[in-house]
């Protein structure tokens, strides 16, 4: 009901059809398809309950950071259903409160144990770059990826990306990750999907992959894990259709679901420009992209781009309220003074069933800060971000960083960082590699060479060191 | 505070600049309509005839609007869909825009002229369509009209249906 049949850009191939049950009720699902996804497709907003005042949750990142899709599947409560890949016969509930485990729990099978030299968490442009450098010389990493398909942020970017040839600027990004994702399928490089790394202890990583608990012992680890979109307050956030514009991408470049009919857009960055724009291309009104700064903050072209269809971008303008019973009925917009205080008497109502929030990401450092890794927080790279040198070495020295956790930048620029800091690493393991890497440290500031990264460049500044 | 960034589009005078109305009725030729130094030069290595020209990857588009043959691979080739061909042939004014979305009009169709807003500022035939290629994927498509004024307006098109 939620299908999106056909698209300019993207072609759609369902798996096979898979049955499960939801409260009960026989559901519909593709195989390849997660929980949350077949659920939403078959036209599902309610996963969850809030566990004090029991408001309706529905999914908000759709990409395994967020807590919004929890709920109880084959009797475990808060399983992201949104990361999980559905399964003939599974059994899925809404849970209320906080979840209660069952009194019978199958046992866990007993944790195994691999020992790596080198493993990568995260497959982003990032990891997987890294994962090909080391390839490259001889050394065969292990990548732990918690979502079903690896290619991170990538796979859904369906616009063409900026950049010189050596960049493969004019190729879509949902191609350049294509192209990463055949090199490593083709090199018999090590990769575990639907794995979720969620400790360090020194050379250990605990890695929990369906019901089976992991011990990955290795020399190096190469964390390019990411970032995760920012919720900001305002009355009405947590009403289902309220998702974050990568969740929005997600359902529709990814799996070929409408996210709604008609969509107000927050946020005028480049993240909600090319959401919206991509919206109109899966055949979704949008209503209006909406910015609390005076001015767009995304590339010029990108709206010029949303313009040209009749989009309006309202600037000094912010969310006020988001009003609906079981889903976004309403969504209300103020303009604000320079001073950001809103100007009453400028509301404006729009009809909308989707609020998208395009406000900004959140580096995941989780991992890092459970290592012990010096983080800093630094407001022009997104968040709190790790201490680390130019080889991107942390404070922790056989943990190494690259992509959007290091700071919030682009695919191109995670893409070199995970070229990097694999070079640095083979260099550490006594490869010859030096002066490939020094070379690509310069590609990497030339790419930061447009007025847009000058904040970036400043952001740095306070987060590297020797 | 330049506009264009407040409403997010450009008004005629902000573009850069045009070619001559002689230039023109000779064969359509590319205007750049990207204003912002952003890391990206597809059209300038996309380009045969080395009719555009940038400053380091970061510099803004310069045509050369004698050398531009009009062959319109940069239309295509935009990451930014910024670039498009204007043209006079006869009577007629044409435009050639990137295209991205469903239905693909099809030749000799009449569509809606639309200008940077997405305002409807009249009607046209659509005069070439080159479908999008594996690589582009960007439907490339030419659209004539009466009023030749319009060159510097129309920068999308509706279906009539
Ligand atoms: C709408 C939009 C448009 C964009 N447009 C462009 C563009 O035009 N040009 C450009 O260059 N960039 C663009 N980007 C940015 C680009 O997509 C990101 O910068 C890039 O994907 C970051 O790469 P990464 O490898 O650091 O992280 P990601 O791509 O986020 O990958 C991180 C991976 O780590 C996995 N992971 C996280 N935690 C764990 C864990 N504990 N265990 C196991 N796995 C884990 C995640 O599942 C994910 O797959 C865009 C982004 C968006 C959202």
């Amino acid at each position: 009901m939620r299908e999106i049949n056909i698209h300019p850009i993207l072609q759609f191939s369902h798996g096979k059809e898979l049955k499960f049950t939801f409260d009960g009720k026989t559901m519909k699902a593709y195989e390849g398809e997660t929980v949350a996804m077949a659920l939403y497709r078959s036209g599902i907003d309610i996963f969850s309950e809030s566990p004090k005042l029991h408001r309706p949750r529905g999914m908000f990142c759709a990409i395994g950071k967020c807590s919004s899709c929890m709920m109880r599947v084959n009797g475990i409560p808060n399983v992201r259903t949104c990361i999980l890949p559905v399964r003939e016969e599974m059994v899925v509930e809404k849970h209320e409160g906080f979840g209660k485990l069952p009194d019978y729990i199958e046992k866990f099978a007993e944790p195994f144990e691999i020992n790596k030299e080198v493993a990568i968490i995260g497959s982003g442009p990032a990891g997987l770059s890294a994962a090909i450098t080391f390839k490259e010389f001889g050394i065969k990493a292990l990548i732990i990826e918690e979502n079903p398909q690896l290619g991170g942020q990538l796979i859904k970017q369906t616009h063409k990306f900026f950049g010189s040839e050596k960049e493969k600027a004019g190729t879509r990004g949902f191609e350049i990750a294509r192209d990463l994702i055949k090199n490593i399928e083709n090199s018999s490089i090590d990769y575990i999907t639907n794995s979720t790394a969620f400790a360090i202890d020194e050379n250990k990583i605990g890695v929990f992959r369906n019901n089976q608990y992991m011990k990955i012992y290795t020399k190096y680890l190469l964390i390019a894990t990411g970032a995760a979109e920012k919720m900001i307050p305002f009355p009405g956030n947590d009403i289902p259709g309220v998702f974050g514009a990568g969740a929005a991408q997600t359902l529709m470049n990814v799996f070929g679901i409408k996210p709604g009919r008609s969509v107000l857009m927050i946020g005028a960055g480049n993240v909600g420009l090319i959401v919206s724009y991509q919206l109109l291309q899966a055949g979704i009104e949008v209503k209006a992209v909406v910015e609390a700064m005076p001015t767009i903050g995304g590339y010029f072209v990108h709206a010029a781009k949303l313009r040209r269809f009749g989009v309006p971008i309202l600037t000094s303008t912010t969310i006020k309220e988001v009003r609906g019973n079981l889903r976004v009925e309403k969504a209300i917009t103020i303009s604000i003074d320079k001073k950001f205080k809103e100007i009453p008497g400028t509301e404006i109502e729009w009809n909308v069933d989707t609020v998208c929030l395009s406000t900004g990401l959140i580096p995941s450092v989780n991992l890092l800060a459970q290592a012990g890794c010096k983080l800093k927080y630094v407001t022009s790279l997104g968040g709190f971000v790790p201490v680390r040198n130019k080889d991107f070495q942390t404070t922790n020295k056989n943990i190494f960083v690259a992509g959007d956790v290091t700071g919030i930048e682009e695919a191109s620029t995670a893409i070199l960082e995970g070229h990097i800091a694999a070079l640095a690493i083979l260099e550490k393991m006594g490869l010859k590699t030096k002066k490939l890497k020094i070379e690509s440290i310069k590609n990497l500031n030339n790419l930061r060479g447009s007025p847009f990264s000058k904040k970036i460049i400043e952001g740095l500044k306070e987060v590297e060191c020797e | 505070m330049s506009n264009y960034l407040k409403y997010g589009y450009l008004e005629v005078k902000d573009v850069v600049s045009f070619p001559s109305l002689k230039m023109i009725t000779k064969h359509p030729v590319v205007v750049s309509e990207c204003i912002q130094e952003i890391p990206c030069n597809p059209c300038v290595t996309s380009c045969q005839f080395q009719a555009i020209s940038m400053e380091g990857i970061n510099g803004i588009p310069v045509i050369n609007f004698e050398k531009c043959s009009g062959c319109g691979k940069c239309v295509s080739i935009c990451p930014g869909l910024a670039l498009f061909l204007i043209g006079i042939k006869g009577k007629k004014g044409l435009v050639t825009l990137p295209f991205e979305m469903l239905p693909v009009p099809l030749k000799g169709e009449k569509v809606y002229l639309l200008d940077r807003k997405g305002k409807e500022i009249g009607q046209g035939d659509v005069l070439r369509v080159i479908f999008p290629d594996k690589s582009t994927k960007s439907a490339v498509i030419t659209v004539s009209f009466d009023n030749i004024e319009l060159i510097k307006s129309v920068r999308n098109i509706r279906s009539l249906k």
